[in-house]
């Protein structure tokens, strides 16, 4: 689904990622850990193709096309799709218009039929039944006025809408508290499938605790330091990042 | 900020010349001018003495230069003040308009041909300086109701004409309102009867067609006591190297409970990417609440023009009478625009409200000019303004100037400010989700914009945002 060779990334001139090699198999979900500063939302921003960082050196290939090569709206049609760990808020433009732009956008780059409102309306209403959400973000204009646990919901409804194959989580779990916490996981293990493969990226183990990832990698300054099972992921919330950074710097 | 600054404009899709021949009063601008035009028309004598007493004032008027614009002088010797094509058409019968006429309103899909109309609007079409074509007269007759050219109502209906033309806008008001009043040749008149709705949209589309010449309409409609109108006008001109003038005057009474609501969707032609040549739109539009309980709604889209200068006002004169202004205005290219609205109130517990939206892309300057004044008399007067201003990339500017005077202590007012930039973080997400960079552009202007567009007539909202769509084409890169 997803492999990353080398990747070295800068922004305005300094480099944040500095060889990064990551494997993704199809239905796959790997969480990737680590501390402040160390490149995980530069890793996923980049791989959706944010136009602020710069890749200068590596390769990302997905699905066998060259990702790197992509604007970010192809890609997103591809069915990359990454939930923003800061989502924007768009005025005067309603949820619901909003993500029926979007899924036409990707309908018609697979070449099938754009949805009408009202067919819209039925996608939406089973995709909320399917998640066990109720629908009450969709006729207020885009992430305006939401609070914190609402507009990390909205990334999770958008994505279940938006079927994607490969779905990057940035620190979707930050600023919620643990109720809101659960049921976004709840969400996304319903949405776990056979053919979609999930990257997550998350500072502290708990969200994992919810949704159990198949490897866990640790990034630290720039690059993957270690990589293992979810018992990776209880060794680091008991022992800190520290003992593995001193161990990059020695490697 | 990396992506956001190219600038490829579209070209102005309206640009085409219609090859028809005119005739064209050459250019220049004296007593005798003023005569010949009048007498083209056929007016009374109450109207060329009328437009001599504004010539003689107009040439003791400075030209204003207090707008936040910036261009070279105008000749007012250089242009012609009047063109009309030669075959035109005999009153009431349209099938003798000029093929080459009803073929350039369809390009501009704008059909007067009997078959093809827009249900559910009349029009009047305009071109340079005449009336080519009014649609519906007939119809619209069955209810009272006038629409026709202003010359025509002239003849037609002096006593009403007499009665209102110049009581809104006096024929010494500014200096394009002057100019406009000795030298206006054509535009609409529509008169409301007394407890009348009038049954279909009222719609002007003006097209200046020759070159050299300025265009100077005068628009004037009365809504009598309980009636209601809905009134749109647009326009376009061809793309030309010379920056031409059009000076118009819109006056609207509406008297006891009447409505008039007053929309424009505005595209003339903007100049290019060096900012040569377009339409310097300086137009005087004023409404008066004379009644009470009466009800003025101005909605404004603005997006051509090199220049604009336009405040649509209105006197709140009845007791309980309200004023609206709505407004998109677009800058883009190098276009300059100074827009904004007057709000007088006279009456008691009179309303006003404002909502007036800047987009400045390109190297486009949008400033927003508004009066709110409230009178001695107003006692508990509202109003409540808004001016939000978005800027696509670095080279562009946005000013506001609100002034306020206030003479009654019982005045309740709000004004509300904003300024924000389309930012890169804004696009990424909407791309994220699979829309285009232009698609997410024109999303985030649209909603910007969403609080006027809803104001429009629903035919004319889907126009309307579509052409956002176009003067922002290729704002981002």
């Amino acid at each position: 689904m997803l492999e990353v060779r080398g990747l070295h990334v800068a922004v305005n001139g300094t480099e944040i990622l500095r060889g990064v090699d990551l494997t993704v198999k199809t239905g796959e979900v790997h969480a990737i850990m680590g501390p402040n500063g160390s490149g995980k939302s530069t890793l996923a921003q980049v791989l959706a193709g944010h136009p602020a960082y710069t890749v200068t050196s590596g390769t990302a290939t997905y699905e066998g096309k060259d990702l790197l090569a992509l604007k970010p709206e192809e890609r997103a049609r591809e069915g990359l799709f990454l939930a923003f760990q800061y989502p924007v808020e768009i005025r005067g433009i309603t949820n619901s218009y909003f993500l029926r732009s979007a899924v036409n956008a990707i309908r018609k780059h697979r070449g099938q039929e754009e949805l009408d409102p009202l067919d819209f309306l039925q996608v939406l209403e089973d995709k909320l039944k399917e998640i066990g959400w109720d629908d009450t973000l969709m006729n207020r204009p885009v992430n305006e006025g939401f609070s914190g646990g609402e507009k990390k919901r909205n990334e999770i409804l958008q994505l279940a809408v938006l079927e994607p194959r490969l779905a990057l989580l940035d620190e979707t779990d930050s600023g919620l508290d643990i109720d809101a916490l659960k049921t976004v996981a709840q969400a996304v293990n319903k949405l776990r499938a056979p053919d979609r493969s999930f990257v997550i990226v998350t500072h502290y183990q708990r969200l994992l605790n919810f949704i159990k990832p198949d490897v866990v990698h640790v990034l630290a300054d720039g690059r993957i330091v270690k990589s293992g099972g979810p018992e990776l992921a209880h060794e680091l919330e008991a022992k800190g990042y520290d003992w593995l950074r001193a161990g990059a710097m020695v490697s | 900020m990396t992506g956001i600054e190219a600038q490829v404009q579209q070209p102005y899709k309206y640009g085409f010349v219609t090859d028809i021949e005119s005739d064209v009063v050459p250019p220049g601008l004296s007593e005798d001018v003023v005569r010949l035009i009048s007498a083209k028309k056929g007016e009374p004598a109450w109207m060329v003495d009328w437009r001599l007493k504004a010539y003689r004032n107009w040439l003791k008027m400075d030209e204003p230069h207090w707008p936040n614009v910036q261009y070279g002088p105008i000749d007012y010797q250089a242009i012609s003040y009047y063109a009309a094509p030669k075959k035109l058409p005999k009153l009431d019968s349209l099938d003798q308009v000029d093929p080459k006429l009803v073929a350039t309103f369809e390009k501009l899909g704008i059909p007067i041909e009997e078959q093809k109309r827009l249900t559910g609007v009349a029009v009047d079409a305009v071109f340079d300086s005449v009336s080519v074509a009014t649609t519906f007269q007939a119809e619209l007759a069955k209810y009272g109701v006038i629409f026709c050219p202003i010359s025509e109502a002239i003849r037609k209906h002096p006593e009403l004409v007499q009665k209102y033309l110049g009581t809104v806008v006096p024929h010494n008001d500014n200096f394009f309102a002057a100019l406009n009043t000795a030298v206006f040749t054509d535009g609409s008149f529509v008169y409301v009867p007394k407890g009348v709705r009038c049954p279909m949209e009222l719609s002007t589309y003006f097209r200046i067609n020759a070159s050299s010449t300025g265009q100077f309409e005068r628009t004037l409609i009365i809504a009598d006591e309980g009636s209601y109108v809905s009134y749109l006008e647009g326009c376009s001109a061809p793309m030309r190297d010379e920056n031409q003038l059009h000076a118009a005057v819109v006056e609207l009474v509406a008297l006891g409970n009447a409505t008039i609501k007053y929309s424009t969707i505005q595209n003339w032609y903007p100049g290019d990417e060096e900012g040569k040549g377009g339409i310097y739109n300086f137009v005087t539009k004023r409404g008066k609440c004379a009644g009470k309980n009466s009800k003025i709604s101005w909605t404004q889209v603005e997006t051509g023009s090199a220049i604009t200068w336009k405040y649509p006002g209105c006197i709140l004169q009845g007791d309980n009478s309200i004023g609206e202004f709505y407004s998109v205005a677009v800058t883009s290219r190098r276009q300059q625009a100074d827009t904004g609205t007057k709000m007088i109130h006279l009456g008691k517990n009179t309303r006003s409200t404002i909502v007036s939206k800047g987009i400045s892309a390109g190297r486009g300057q949008n400033t927003y000019r508004g009066l709110v004044k409230i009178m001695k008399g107003a006692e508990d007067a509202r109003n409540y303004s808004q001016c939000d201003s978005m800027l696509i990339g670095d080279q562009c500017g946005a000013h506001t100037f609100p002034y306020i005077d206030v003479r009654n202590s019982s005045a309740i007012m709000e004004h509300e400010a904003s300024t924000s930039k389309i930012g890169e973080d804004q696009i990424f997400y909407l791309r994220q989700r699979g829309l285009s960079a232009e698609d997410a552009v024109s999303m985030i202007v649209n909603g910007f914009c969403k609080e006027v567009f809803k104001e429009l007539p629903m035919e004319f909202a889907v126009e309307a945002t579509r052409l956002l769509g176009i003067s922002l084409e290729g704002s981002v890169g």
